[in-house]
């Protein structure tokens, strides 16, 4: 079985660790991973912005690229569903093997241990893309029995202590060019989030989409900059306890 | 011509009263959670809302039929119906009714229908005295503004700001702050006028095919009180509130008034057969847009909404920018995408103030794609060319770039070299209130062709 990892052109470029954690995450299990060298982007900006068409040669590149594995998968909730509507209105077989991480991880490889270590309190912010868009889990405006892959995930990791959340599922304020465009209502609602879990005590808040966290991240750096933020990739993986943020550095 | 008022625009004028923006989010996240409380008492409730939306889909599929039913029937009744094309045939049908009576005072229940056809302003020209009877409507019409949302018309001021339009508009004294005697204050009022009132006009929250009959409902009874006390009832409708059978009121009157208030059901839902001996009994059917609206594939299920606002108060964008900073009478989710079948230029921004976050389409009782439909709309009014030159130039531009992978790599190079300029300077939407990550000095694809080279 083979595995295409789809990274997101601002995971590629803002945090490779998310990107990283993903790969190391999925090779440990097991799986021969595979990254193609061109599509950089699944299009969404674009389409969001009401410029689908323009954002259409996206989904071309990724279909020519990607149609070779058996799954493929992605850290992006966000990236994944756009990518799944996107194949079923083109009624390609493909929108049935594209798996969020968190998707494929439960229910794919249907994983039920992790070998990670992760001593901390912890807030899940359960992206909206990635709840009710990709069913990750139950959203708590409809009347149906309660459950979340990616808290059932993260209570497989060791000494991890996930905080309640008054608002367990509100957007973050983040949706794309919404953040810029609708900067005010944007920073609103994200700062209310970021309240929310730190009034809970959470020294970390995770999702499984960076681009909510990137949006909270970039407010708590200003307002709480002892609240962290983490991929779920990189708490899953092992990899989230490094302080230094991205520690990069050339060859 | 004056540029037509932009969401983010007036949502940031909202903003700038933090500790009210936030009143506002909590108040309506009150409404919320007590939909939700009350959703939860019904172990059924996502039948419900499946068997609603069937209904409502199926009555759409023979929407012709189902009128021409309930016109035949409520005829049968002794109702005079009418047809309107429009909002200014509407307008001029309700004038006509109340000349031929010598009316020269209109008692009004809530019909966001007759806010759409500008009716109260048609009929004032024409020195007919409207008195908007449902406590909100009338806090708003007072104080000459529109309703902020379709089902808490006042849902927007606070008790004090309500007792200053009282002590300024119904004598009572300054400062008063009280909600039982702000109440009565308006009870009294509202009286006078119920009893002195030529004829009423109510909206319809379901019309049944199968009967000819109406139900209308309020919680204040205020309808009744107008309905009952006036020798004319006039009731406007859009063709969209039929129903088809007796039968299927149960499923919608138990999903309204919890998806609404969070109340198990309003308190008052009136059911409007014939008129009573000696009262005459007016229906307006009205499409004003509506048949063009079905005839749109992609947004035709929007007819499906039974007006319960439960999207509003899930929406977070409502919650934090108001219904006054929406350009079209129906604000919220379900506005954005009903206001764009009237005036897609005059309305363009409305489909961008969300964030697509789902909750719309969740808690809709009658299961409307709403953000899908967002998500559409985006794209006609943009195809439509009602999109700012350089939001287009940006979208091309970044398409362009994302597909050339040599092109990508340096644009994301520079970024990254120059974020900590732009966290500095915080000249842009973004920087002013967030920090960019600091950029990491390797990208992953750099750092995964490391790891193949190694191997």
């Amino acid at each position: 079985m083979t595995l295409g990892l789809f990274i997101p052109c601002y995971i590629d470029q803002l945090y490779p660790q998310v990107g990283q954690a993903t790969y190391t995450l999925l090779t440990r299990l097991g799986h021969q991973v595979e990254v193609p060298e061109k599509p950089a982007c699944c299009g969404q900006p674009m389409s969001n912005s009401g410029f689908a068409k323009a954002g259409a040669g996206c989904l071309t590149d990724f279909a020519r690229e990607y149609a070779r594995f058996d799954h493929i998968v992605s850290p992006s909730g966000s990236c994944v569903l756009h990518l799944k509507e996107s194949l079923e209105a083109q009624h390609s077989p493909m929108a049935h093997r594209v798996y969020e991480l968190c998707e494929f991880l439960h229910d794919i490889a249907k994983v039920d241990s992790l070998p990670a270590r992760f001593p901390h309190r912890v807030g899940l912010h359960q992206s909206c893309h990635g709840l009710r868009g990709l069913g990750l889990g139950s959203p708590s405006e409809c009347r149906v029995p309660a459950f979340s892959k990616p808290a059932r995930l993260l209570q497989m990791v060791a000494g991890l202590e996930l905080v309640p959340l008054d608002r367990c599922d509100e957007c973050c304020g983040f949706g794309g060019t919404f953040s810029v465009f609708e900067s005010d209502v944007s920073v609103s609602m994200g700062r209310d989030r970021i309240q929310d879990h730190i009034s809970h005590g959470a020294e970390f808040i995770t999702s499984a989409d960076m681009s909510c966290l990137m949006h909270l991240g970039g407010l708590l750096s200003r307002q709480a900059p002892q609240v962290k933020v983490r991929h779920i990739a990189e708490i899953l993986a092992g990899t989230a306890e490094s302080e230094a943020e991205p520690s990069l550095n050339d060859g | 011509m004056a540029q037509p008022l932009t969401h983010s625009a007036a949502a940031h004028e909202f903003q700038r009263d933090p500790a009210r923006a936030a009143w506002h989010d909590q108040t309506l996240w009150m409404v919320r959670t007590k939909r939700d409380r009350m959703a939860a008492r019904v172990p059924e409730w996502e039948q419900l809302r499946e068997a609603a939306s069937q209904i409502k889909e199926h009555t759409l599929s023979k929407l012709a039929d189902y009128l021409e039913q309930f016109a035949d029937n409520a005829a049968a009744n002794g109702i005079h119906v009418h047809w309107a094309a429009d909002g200014d045939e509407h307008n001029r049908i309700v004038h006509g009714i109340l000349q031929r009576h010598g009316a020269r005072k209109l008692v009004k229940s809530k019909s966001m229908l007759t806010e759409e056809c500008h009716l109260n302003p048609h009929l004032e020209k024409q020195g007919i005295e409207v008195i908007d009877t449902d406590l909100g409507e009338r806090i708003v019409q007072l104080q000459e503004m529109p309703p902020s949302h379709i089902v808490m018309p006042a849902i927007h001021l606070k008790r004090a700001e309500v007792g200053e339009v009282f002590h300024e508009h119904l004598g009572t004294p300054a400062g008063l702050d009280d909600p039982q005697q702000l109440t009565e204050a308006a009870r009294q009022h509202l009286r006078n006028h119920f009893l002195t009132a030529d004829a009423a006009l109510t909206g319809v929250n379901f019309a049944v095919a199968e009967t000819g009959g109406f139900v209308v409902c309020t919680n204040e009874g205020n309808a009744d009180m107008g309905a009952h006390l006036a020798p004319v009832h006039i009731a406007c409708m859009g063709i969209e509130k039929i129903i088809p059978r007796q039968a299927h009121l149960g499923v919608f009157l138990r999903l309204l008034a919890r998806s609404a208030t969070g109340q198990p059901s309003t308190v008052f839902s009136s059911h409007f057969l014939k008129p009573r001996p000696g009262q005459e009994m007016h229906i307006i059917i009205v499409d004003n847009g509506r048949s063009r609206q079905l005839a749109r594939s992609d947004y035709r299920k929007s007819l499906a909404c039974i007006r319960c606002a439960a999207c509003f108060n899930t929406c977070p964008v409502y919650r934090r920018s108001g219904g006054y900073s929406y350009s079209y009478f129906i604000s919220g989710p379900i506005g954005s995408i009903l206001a764009p079948n009237v005036d897609k230029a005059a309305h363009a921004s409305m489909p961008f103030a969300s964030t697509l976050c789902g909750s719309c389409t969740a808690v809709c009782p009658v299961k409307i794609d709403i953000h899908a439909q967002l998500l559409k709309w985006r794209q006609d009014i943009t195809a439509a060319g009602h999109a700012p030159w350089w939001k287009k130039a940006a979208m091309h531009t970044t398409a362009f770039v994302v597909r050339r992978p040599a092109l990508f790599r340096l644009g994301g190079w520079f970024m990254r070299r120059t974020t900590p300029l732009l966290n500095l300077l915080r000249l842009d939407p973004w920087t002013q209130s967030r920090d960019l990550p600091p950029a990491p000095t390797q990208t992953f694809r750099q750092w995964h062709n490391q790891q193949s080279n190694k191997k």
